[in-house]
């Protein structure tokens, strides 16, 4: 094995067993799962030897597509090759680890599900995408993999295509996604025609900056291009409405794409052309502005949420937009890799509690129809506090340490957002403490509660597995073994008390509310409504979208065509029905047209 | 010589098929298919035998014959990498279209010797070199779609047939009129393109010949305003035409627009362009936001084509490299996928289903009673979205790219319609495809050999050129350089 080959085989495995799934998955269940998790497994082993390498000097890249362009006196070229460096490997390891877990737990919660081998080749075809968008090494091919995984997630999305709900949220999400990708491809064309070149090697080496200096803002507007790209797929507001509507997906597609890997890939995608980012100091303040903003936003719905996967989406919007708004106040990409790092394993691990909840309860998710679950489904309980933990920033668990240097970096660089994120990790806590206790404590407000069962060993295996890095992945210990981050100085003295206050805050305060609430005690309708934006977008989708194609489709049969179509062909009528009465067949009313024509002449000739 | 032979095979097919006894009448289809694969072969054969080597002449396989010599009329065919690639794609729509006729029972003779024809004309039109020889093959293809429409097709047939040949035969009107203006200002008593094409209009000639002549050509790539034949005539044809029409029909208008009505006038192109490029990207919104109130899956597909046929004349348009070459990949891209969409609409489900209404076809579950046609048509969805790994990508791709130098003002409403390209797609899919609520599984004949091998061939292309683009991008780019090509490629010297 070396360092040249290893890349394409992580790459390419997934799609294999994808194929294979594809062609003869049908058959066989063990056949269709142990191709995808072997894949996986393949993937998350060479990851990690690869991760253990040094950089290798060269990699290999086979030219892909040419284009010469005679006005820029150079040849365009886009090749497909692979990058290998700190930040790849990086999350090559976490996405094939968290796969290789997700695919085994998928075992279990698929076990009774239709589409069987449909769902696991899914599952590969998104890794396969995922790992694309992780290794390429220029914008297209990043580009390329990028609607790739949007198609992947469609399809997982759109598992229970049966149900209207999910039929409209795999629809939406890829709509919505295909939104912001549109951007992200006028971003890349506008890199492209102002310096020439693709390649993130050249673009970031300051090869590609110096072609802008004469033009700061061509950079910022590429920049923010770019950052289309990032909103739509890590659902930014205002693009953010499709993440929690894709939770109509199967509990391990929530958790492995729309928590822990996919999402983020828009995150990675910043760290990508941070450099580049750096020269743009107005673009990083519209970064950090929707950054932050989405972080307070989406922590507030999530406090509001009846829906136990909902609530987890919601909180990983929040969760994304930290990681945005640390990419834009942070000095290195590190900071924000480093929560989307541990945000990964605690993240995917709430979510796969959430799915043995789901399951123990017989696909309830209503927080409301459970309760007493800490009882019949321990195990889960005690995995899922530990998940908790380290989303709402308890100290000694991960999130603690990757959260709060983001928002120490944002109180320094940009206060007023910095305090809204100091702000949100109180609610964090709120809505996370909301959940365990209605899910977990009180009463059973339900038959299925009440006969709730733990799930089996496949699934509290993988769940077991993630505890730990939930856990420990923000210590000291690791954080030096992955990443180079350093502290902002200036930090306030008070910052840090005030995060330890609002958490105690959070945790207490959800903890006396929801004890032994029956229903939910506060209820606050912005809230609870998602502050109205799917409203809104629903209305503009009916009433603009919908009655304007309506009305161009009447008009173009019947305006379009009336002027092109009808009319000429009334007139062609109407001329041949007129002449037709000079046709008589009657000689003298010939001779009397033909003396009505000699006068006419006449009279042109001598009066004209 | 071998192109000539894509053509004669075609007439050659057509004249035996018409020689059939009425009881052999059965063995009219297997002759079409031996005419298309003559014609497929050649078509590969020059495909690949196609010299890009820098050193290789840029027109190759010429034959010049005189044919009236008074009037400087001669028989001039040859091919450059554009050529090349039409003609492939000309090739594989024609055999793929009788694989889909396959079940044609009512008078069989008449529809493949007309069908012949049509495919005789359009591999004229790809290799002519002499305007008159290229105007004749192009009005081949007229008369037989009418009669094709008119008595084999479906919903409202006569109206859609004779919509469309008005609308041809209005457009040939045109272009008649400018070719004759031209042959007559020229003085060079010659139709000769290379020889046309070498200047010497006035520039108050070139402004009104060339719209009159790329309008001419236009309406048959469904130019917007004048499109409308195109969703109505597409509606009413029978598969294999609906097919033609939107496979390669449509391409006749690209290709002679930029063949001759470009080559010959690039002044008159440049005081025009703009206007053309904004009545592209009309087309590309408007046809997709039609294409979304449709309630017809026949319609829907055939509101996407003006949509994917407004990217190639916007393409063309932009006048630079990457712009054209989009436009002509895009050619053939929606070649091919559009045949498909069709094939699965109008022969795997209309033909068994009786119904194109998105609604009825949804309470059908497709899914479980032709689960070969749904995953066609999910395919050929995908594709017709321009993911990557499908031809459409690459193709848009480079269109917008070259728009963004050309017209970076037209990228907005573009991207508009990329995305309603996509919402219509996917609600067509969904609704007629992969319907919510209980399924009522019903029952229709199994889809047969001849149309999987039709489909899987249609699919292995698009894939294959979404993989490898490079195949056809690296001759269609190479024809940019050509003489007759390369002074329309503007230089641009300032960033």
């Amino acid at each position: 094995m070396n360092t040249l080959i290893a890349p394409w085989i992580i790459l390419f495995t997934p799609l294999a067993a994808a194929a294979v799934i594809l062609f003869v998955g049908r058959h066989s269940k063990p056949l269709s799962a142990g191709l995808a998790i072997g894949s996986a497994a393949v993937g998350c082993l060479l990851s990690w030897w690869l991760f253990l390498q040094p950089d290798p000097e060269e990699v290999l890249r086979f030219p892909w597509i040419a284009i010469g362009d005679s006005w820029l006196q150079m040849n365009l070229s886009i090749p497909i090759g692979v990058t290998v460096d700190h930040l790849s490997k990086l999350m090559l390891v976490v996405v094939t680890t968290i796969a290789t877990l997700v695919f085994t737990y998928s075992i279990g919660y698929m076990k009774t599900e239709e589409g069987y081998w449909r769902y696991f080749a899914g599952l590969s075809l998104f890794l396969f995408s995922m790992l694309g968008i992780v290794l390429a090494d220029n914008f297209v091919m990043m580009f390329i993999f990028w609607e790739l995984v949007g198609l992947s997630s469609y399809i997982l999305i759109g598992h229970y295509f049966r149900k209207d709900s999910a039929a409209d949220a795999c629809k939406q999400a890829f709509i919505v996604n295909r939104v912001g990708d549109f951007g992200f491809l006028l971003g890349i064309l506008f890199l492209w025609a102002a310096t020439g070149t693709l390649m993130f090697g050249d673009l970031t080496s300051g090869k590609g900056i110096a072609l802008f200096a004469a033009n700061p803002i061509y950079l910022t507007v590429a920049c923010l291009l770019i950052f289309c790209g990032t909103v739509g797929k890590s659902a930014q507001m205002p693009l953010h409405v499709w993440l929690p509507n894709s939770m109509e997906g199967p509990t391990p597609v929530s958790s492995l794409l729309h928590a822990a890997t996919m999402v983020a890939a828009g995150v990675y995608l910043l760290a990508r052309i941070f450099p580049i980012l750096e020269a743009a100091p107005h673009a990083l303040d519209v970064i950090a502005w929707i950054g932050g903003i989405t972080c307070f936003a989406a922590a507030l719905m999530a406090t509001q949420q009846n829906d136990i996967k909902r609530i987890l989406a919601y909180s990983t919007i929040s969760q994304l937009g930290y990681m945005v708004l640390g990419m834009a106040s942070a000095s290195s990409a590190d900071v924000s890799m480093f929560h989307l790092f541990t945000h990964a394993f605690f993240k995917c691990l709430l979510f796969l509690c959430a799915g043995s909840v789901i399951v123990g309860m017989h696909h309830e998710q209503d927080i409301w129809k459970m309760g007493a679950l800490k009882n019949k489904m321990p195990v889960t309980f005690l995995i899922m506090c530990i998940g908790g933990l380290a989303l709402s920033g308890c100290p000694f668990f991960s999130g603690y340490y990757s959260k709060d240097l983001i928002i120490a970096w944002a109180v320094v660089k940009y206060p007023l957002l910095g305090w809204l994120s100091v702000a949100t990790a109180g609610l964090t806590a709120f809505y996370t403490v909301r959940l365990l206790t209605v899910v977990f404590l009180g009463k059973p407000r339900g038959d299925q509660a009440k006969h709730a069962v733990e799930s089996p060993l496949v699934m509290l295996v993988p769940l077991a597995c993630l505890a730990l890095p939930s856990f420990i992945a923000g210590y000291p210990f690791i954080e030096k073994l992955f990443f180079h981050v350093e502290e902002p100085t200036a930090v306030p003295h008070l910052l840090h008390p005030v995060l330890l206050f609002l958490f105690a805050v959070g945790v207490v305060s959800a903890f006396l509310l929801y004890r032994n609430a029956e229903k939910d005690p506060i209820f606050i309708p912005l809230f609870a409504n998602r502050l109205y934006i799917d409203n809104l977008y629903d209305w503009l989708v009916k009433n603009i979208q919908g009655r304007g194609a309506a009305v161009l489709s009447w008009a173009d049969r019947w305006i379009v065509d009336l002027f092109i179509v009808q009319i000429p062909s009334k007139i062609v009528w109407g001329s041949g029905f007129v002449l037709r009465f000079f046709q008589i067949g009657n000689i003298q009313a010939y001779a009397f047209f033909f003396g009505l024509g000699v006068i006419g002449l006449v009279h042109f000739l001598i009066f004209r | 010589m071998i192109l000539t032979a894509t053509f004669l095979s075609a007439f050659l097919g057509a004249g035996l098929i018409l020689l059939l006894p009425e009881r052999r009448a059965s063995l009219a289809k297997w002759i079409a298919l031996l005419a298309v694969l003559a014609g497929l072969g050649g078509a590969k054969f020059a495909f690949l035998s196609f010299d890009h080597s820098p050193a290789a002449p840029d027109y190759q396989f010429l034959t010049w014959l005189p044919w009236i010599p008074q009037l400087g009329i001669s028989f001039f065919t040859g091919a450059d990498g554009i050529s090349v690639v039409l003609l492939l794609l000309t090739g594989i729509i024609a055999v793929t279209g009788v694989l889909f006729s396959w079940n044609v029972t009512h008078r069989p003779r008449a529809f493949f010797a007309f069908y012949l024809i049509i495919i005789g004309g359009v591999y004229g039109v790809f290799q002519s070199f002499d305007l008159f020889l290229l105007f004749v093959f192009y009005e081949i293809v007229i008369i037989p779609k009418y009669f094709l429409i008119a008595a084999w097709g479906s919903t409202n047939r006569e109206y859609g047939a004779m919509k469309l040949t008005m609308y041809s035969v209005a457009g040939s009107a045109l272009v008649l009129l400018a070719l004759i203006a031209t042959y007559a200002v020229s003085g060079a008593q010659t139709f000769d393109l290379f020889v046309l094409s070498r200047g010497g209009f006035s520039s108050g000639f070139q402004a009104w010949a060339f719209p009159v002549m790329f309008i001419g050509f236009a309406v048959l790539a469904g130019l917007w305003p004048l499109h409308t034949w195109a969703p109505t005539g597409h509606v009413a044809a029978p598969t294999a035409v609906s097919m033609l029409l939107a496979g390669v029909v449509m391409k006749l208008g690209s290709y002679s627009a930029l063949r001759v009505a470009m080559t010959l006038f690039p002044e008159g192109l440049g005081q025009w362009r703009t206007s053309f490029a904004i009545l592209a990207t009309a087309g590309i919104v408007l046809g997709a936001l039609v294409a979304l109130a449709q309630k017809d899956l026949k319609f829907t597909v055939g509101y996407s084509s003006i949509a994917h046929m407004g990217f190639v004349l916007l393409g063309l348009m932009t006048l630079n490299r990457a712009g054209m070459g989009g436009a002509v990949l895009q050619m053939f891209s929606h070649g091919i996928i559009g045949g498909l969409l069709f094939a699965v609409v109008g022969r795997m489900i209309y033909d068994r289903t009786h119904t194109r209404d998105i609604a009825d076809l949804g309470k059908m579950d497709l899914l479980k009673a032709l689960p070969f046609a749904t995953l066609t048509f999910t395919i050929a969805s995908v594709a017709s979205m321009g993911l990557p790994g499908f031809s459409g990508f690459i193709a848009e791709l480079t269109i917008l790219k070259g728009s963004w130098i050309a017209f970076p003002w037209l990228l907005v409403p573009a991207g508009v319609g990329i995305v309603i390209t996509v919402a219509f797609t996917l609600r067509a899919l969904q609704r007629a495809f992969y319907p919510s609520g209980e399924p009522m599984p019903q029952s229709f004949d199994p889809i047969t050999f001849p149309e999987k091998l039709g489909a899987v061939l249609l699919m292995a292309v698009t894939v294959c050129l979404g993989v490898f683009p490079s195949m056809l991008l690296n001759p269609i780019l190479r024809s940019f350089q050509a003489p007759l090509m390369h002074h329309l490629v503007q230089e641009v010297t300032t960033k």
